[in-house]
This record gives structure tokens, sequence and C-alpha cells, in this order.
């Protein structure tokens, strides 16, 4: 089966240490990413991302390497305990780039994320009342930074 | 009617070439194999592979035009492939953008209360 993956990088003038309680504190993570956030920061911890009334779900935190990796599943079936081909892995990956900058690069992967961007299909309908030339925008989105041309 | 593309159809954007051949002709519109290749900087060879699994998979269709076949994009089926994807990409790289002033923000603090006694 194919692995459906997105990769994204980006480069921050901060130390790795920094970025990584950016990505791993709770009063941080709610900045970026869910409205609602529970976490066990140890491998197996059990935590909760919502996003509105609607959207959110358990995850599962895997690797919990500091400043370097950090990982979690979710959108797993509800009941279920999350692993590869039931889920979606986020893996966030920290270098150091100089004691002032870090790469930070996530990976989100699994056969599920096709699933999950179906519960959000109306909401992609909707977007893509735009049309096509808004879609080759999208297109663009595919790429790693630095984009097309 | 079922939104998620197949296995097929991921495998084939997931290869970077077949993707920037797949770019090509999407900014592009029509074209050759040949002005394909002229384009980029793999072999004329690997162009019209990439080129054939593109057609099997719908992405791409081709017509003949004198002696020339000349391919263009399927947009429904590219459609399909890529607007879950790309909204995906783009989610995280918001997500990214905030991380990085996040961080760079709470670290020019710490910098700033590190120096700011002694100057």
């Amino acid at each position: 089966m194919a692995d459906v993956r997105i990769e994204r990088e980006v480069v921050i003038e901060a130390p790795a240490e920094v970025v990584w309680r950016t990505i791993t504190q709770p009063d941080q993570i709610t900045q970026w990413f869910a409205e609602r956030v529970e976490l066990e920061l140890e491998p197996g911890g059990q935590g909760y991302m919502g996003f509105d009334e609607q959207h959110g779900g358990p995850i599962v935190v895997e690797v919990v390497d500091p400043p370097i990796r950090f990982s979690f599943r979710w959108n797993h079936p509800a009941g279920a305990q999350p692993v590869p081909g039931n889920s979606v892995l986020v893996e966030f990956t920290l270098t150091a780039n100089g004691p002032e900058r870090t790469h930070l690069r996530v990976v989100e992967s699994g056969h599920e994320l096709l699933a999950w961007t179906d519960a959000e299909k109306e909401r992609y309908a909707e977007e893509h009342n735009a049309g096509w030339a808004d879609h080759l925008g999208r297109l663009a989105g595919l790429y790693p930074r630095g984009r097309m041309g | 009617m079922r939104t998620e593309p197949d296995d097929e159809l991921w495998s084939a954007i997931a290869d970077p070439s077949r993707r920037r051949v797949l770019d090509l002709l999407v900014r592009g519109g029509e074209a050759s194999a040949s002005s394909l290749a002229d384009q980029v900087p793999f072999s004329r060879q690997a162009v019209s592979k990439h080129l054939v699994v593109l057609e099997e998979v719908g992405l791409i269709s081709r017509r003949k035009q004198g002696r020339e076949v000349l391919y263009r994009v399927e947009a429904a089926r590219l459609d399909q492939a890529t607007r879950a994807m790309a909204e995906l990409a783009s989610r995280w790289d918001r997500r990214l953008d905030a991380i990085k002033r996040l961080a760079e923000a709470a670290h020019a603090e710490t910098n700033a209360r590190a120096t700011s006694p002694q100057k």
C-alpha cells in the first residue's frame, strides 16, 4: 500500500531546546496547533487534541527524545490502540544548525491520512468552488519549500 | 462518489521527478515529451517513463497532432489526487510558521533578559 506522506520543514532562529518546548508543552501547542491540548510527554503517553466542537481526538505519544525527536499517533479508530496501519503518525525532527538555529522537520504519514481528510471533505468541496486557479496554488503546496519555479 | 485517490495514484505522485513533469504540464498546458525533456534535468527516456506512469493512472492523456504526441493533464483526476494532500501540506506550513514565530519570540525574550542588566 502506498504510504501517504507529507513532509514540511522550517528553519528557526532559536536553539533546539527552545523549539522543543514550543512543540511539546501544552500551553505552547495551543498556540500553533489545537485549541484544547492534553499531553503526557512520555512514550506511550495519552493525550488529546481538540480543534473545535466537531474535530479532535485522542493521541498516543510514540517517541520523546529531547531535543531531537518527538512523535505521536492519532486518528486511530475509537477504542483501538494506534498502530501503523490504523493511524496517522506525526514526527518532529529537530536538527541544531549552530547554537541559535534549528532546522525543524515534520512528517505526517499513514494510510489513514486520507480518511481523515475525507472527514472534512465538505469543507474541501466548499473551498474547491474557488476553482481551478486556486487548485493550482494548492498543487504548489505539495512541493518542498522553495516551491516550484 | 469516492474522493480518496487509490494507491497507484499516490505512488505516481510520490516520485519527485514525476511531480516535476506533471507540474510542467499543469503550468504549460499541452506539451510533447521532447519539449518536456528540455525543461528538466533528466533524460528524455526518463521523461517518457514518467509519462507512461502518469498516463496509466489517468493523470494525463495524450493525443496525436501531426507527427507529434502531445500530453495534457486530466484536470479532474489531478484534482482528486492533490486537493486533500495540498491542503494538509499548507496546513503544516501554517503550523510550522507559528512554531517559528513562537520559538523565536521566546528566544529573543530570553536573550533580552540575559543581556539587559549589563548593557
